[in-house]
């Protein structure tokens, strides 16, 4: 579904990502973990468009992506939520949802102007599949609600459902249980397994060890902008590399 | 749907232009309708400006400018004299397409003109054109650097009427025909028309309401709250921004040049002081009082000033009175002044609901 192919990118003489290949295969739930600073941020913006790889190439669904701007990477069918959540203010939770359906709609300025009476009929149905993806994430009540008025993990549901609202192949999770108690995160690592299991791909960067042991087929692990292990979560937890970066990092920072 | 929610204040204001109308008539006081016309055509740049500003979050300090290009280019193609043109083929193909006028000057002169239609589908052309140039390039800026780019927009139309010849220089230009848009039904300032142009210019205003709050009310219109809301989601879900933005400038800008072409032939001509930054600015303070993402706020607050500013009630203050009118806004009202009201006589905010 996705392949990376040598990534890099630099920030002047910062080197973010370094030469990272990996795949995610249709159906999985693939995570990205490492400390803080690591690139995973970096490696999801350029994954989504925010940036452009210095040199590497990204495909996805076998189409070269890389250097395309976000809004035409999305129209492939590739979503994303945001670690600082990107709520529309001013909208509400329903609208937000609304606005995911952008890509599968096509009114423009002068339909819209002229309201003609095809886009009454659209309209109509992207408001009910904004109210039934709020129903399945279970924030139906908060749809008339200030969308960036709502608690921290009914805003993470609604970018959720934004994002749902694409009807991705693929959905890009940055750190989705980032600021959540455990309760939150084991409602979030339930969602993103019925996310997977309607069929759609999903790459998450997670900071929570527990949320990604727990749902993820596969991880990868970037340690300064390079990729220092690839494997299946058992492994990884017994992999040595891994638990001296972790541990070693939270002996310094201690 | 929430159609005839949308439709019903339009209706309501429609039977207070009548209303208005019949008073003003009956009671001997028809001079009122003539600043409430002019009032209208200033007030259709103001609703534009009010999409593009309060609804898809892009400054611009250079409307004026545009409504500049639609008044004057309709002045000049429409009063000048292009009888020394008269032999090129684009002339002669213009003149067979009975695109243009022959009359004659003071003097028996005879003369040769543009038909206003043509002047006036000219004027929004370039308008239209001259955003689209413009756009492209300074919408990729953000805040104050956008800002800092329309005015200096402004800037450069507001010197080019005031230098060109072709624009009448210092002076403007005068004896602009009158605009007949149907046979019997004209833009003019002639005071026997007061009436109908009055009702020319509110319907050419509501018109462009009706079609303003449609789009703000479409998926466009979500995508450009988006936009305003956090570019970097609307992006992200596949709004392509800078085309919604660019856009989103050509139609206000074709909206300010239909008001300057209209204005210009109801007023029967156009001085340099109408592409003023001043100007721009004026309309700018006026969208903010209307409390920006709020079509209806920017309407009633651009007929009221408007009207105010052309009967004389500011004074010589005039343009001080805006400029105090923008800093007490920001200050005080940054929602814009009807927000100050509980009750929300205006509250029009666009819901998704029901």
């Amino acid at each position: 579904m996705l392949e990376l192919h040598t990534v890099h990118k630099y920030f002047g003489g910062l080197h973010a990502v370094d030469g990272i290949s990996f795949s995610v295969p249709q159906g999985a739930i693939k995570a990205v973990i490492g400390p803080n600073g690591a690139g995973k941020t970096t490696l999801f913006n350029l994954i989504a468009g925010v940036l452009g790889p210095t040199t590497g190439r990204i495909t996805f669904k076998g189409r070269q992506i890389q250097g395309l701007k976000p809004h035409r990477i999305a129209a492939l069918g590739m979503s994303r939520t945001f670690q600082n959540i990107k709520l529309c203010h001013g909208m509400t939770a329903l609208e937000n949802v609304m606005l995911g359906r952008h890509i599968r709609s096509r009114a423009g300025f002068l339909a819209g102007m002229l309201n003609l009476p095809f886009t009454w009929q659209e309209e109509k149905a992207i408001r009910r599949r904004a109210m039934e993806l709020l129903e399945l994430l279970e924030i139906a009540e908060f749809a008339d609600s200030e969308a960036t008025s709502l608690a921290f993990g009914q805003q993470r549901a609604v970018e959720m459902a934004r994002a749902l609202a694409t009807e991705p192949e693929l959905l890009l999770l940055d750190e989705p249980a980032a600021g959540l108690n455990i309760y939150e995160t084991a409602e979030v690592a339930r969602l993103i397994t019925r996310i997977r299991d309607m069929g759609i791909t999903v790459l998450l960067v997670e900071h929570d060890m527990s949320l990604v042991m727990d749902i993820s087929d596969e991880i990868v692990v970037l340690s300064f902008g390079a990729k220092i292990a690839e494997d299946r979560p058992e492994a990884i937890q017994k992999n040595q590399e891994v638990i001296r970066i972790y541990l070693g990092e939270a002996e310094e920072t201690a | 749907m929430n159609q005839a929610r949308r439709y019903l204040p339009l209706a309501g204001v429609l039977a207070v232009v009548i209303g208005a109308q019949i008073l003003a008539s009956a009671t001997g006081k028809a001079f009122y309708l003539t600043q409430l016309t002019m009032a209208a055509y200033y007030c259709l740049l103001i609703i534009g400006l009010c999409v593009l500003m309060g609804y898809a979050g892009q400054i611009s300090i250079g409307h004026a400018g545009f409504f500049a290009i639609g008044g004057y280019l309709s002045s000049a193609l429409t009063s000048h004299d292009f009888s020394a043109h008269a032999g090129t083929l684009f002339m002669r193909t213009l003149d067979r397409a009975g695109l243009l006028l022959h009359h004659q000057s003071l003097y028996g002169e005879s003369l040769l003109s543009f038909q206003p239609w043509l002047a006036f589908a000219i004027a929004v052309a370039v308008a239209i054109l001259i955003a689209f140039l413009l756009g492209i390039p300074v919408l990729k800026l953000k805040g104050h650097y956008l800002a800092m780019a329309t005015l200096g927009f402004g800037i450069i139309i507001y010197r080019i009427v005031l230098a060109a010849e072709f624009f009448g220089e210092a002076d403007g230009i005068s004896e602009v025909p009158p605009f007949i848009l149907l046979p019997g039904l004209s833009v003019s300032g002639d005071f026997a028309a007061r009436v109908q142009n009055y009702y020319i210019a509110w319907g050419l205003l509501l018109a462009g309401m009706l079609l303003l709050l449609n789009l703000i009310n479409s998926r466009t219109g979500r995508a450009l709250r988006a936009i305003h809301g956090s570019e970097e989601a609307a992006e992200a879900i596949g709004v392509n921004t800078a085309r919604a933005k660019l856009y989103t400038f050509v139609l206000s800008a074709a909206f300010a040049a239909v008001a300057g072409s209209f204005l210009a032939h109801f007023n029967g001509g156009i001085g340099p002081s109408e592409a003023s930054v001043m100007k721009s600015v004026r309309y700018v303070a006026i969208v903010a009082v209307g409390g920006m993402a709020n079509l209806w706020g920017a309407m009633a607050m651009g007929i009221l000033l408007n009207f105010m500013s052309l009967r004389g009630m500011f004074g010589s203050y005039d343009d001080a009175v805006f400029g105090a009118i923008l800093i007490l806004i920001m200050l005080f009202a940054p929602q814009g002044i009807l927000s100050l009201f509980p009750g929300k006589v205006f509250g029009t905010r666009t819901r998704a609901g029901k």
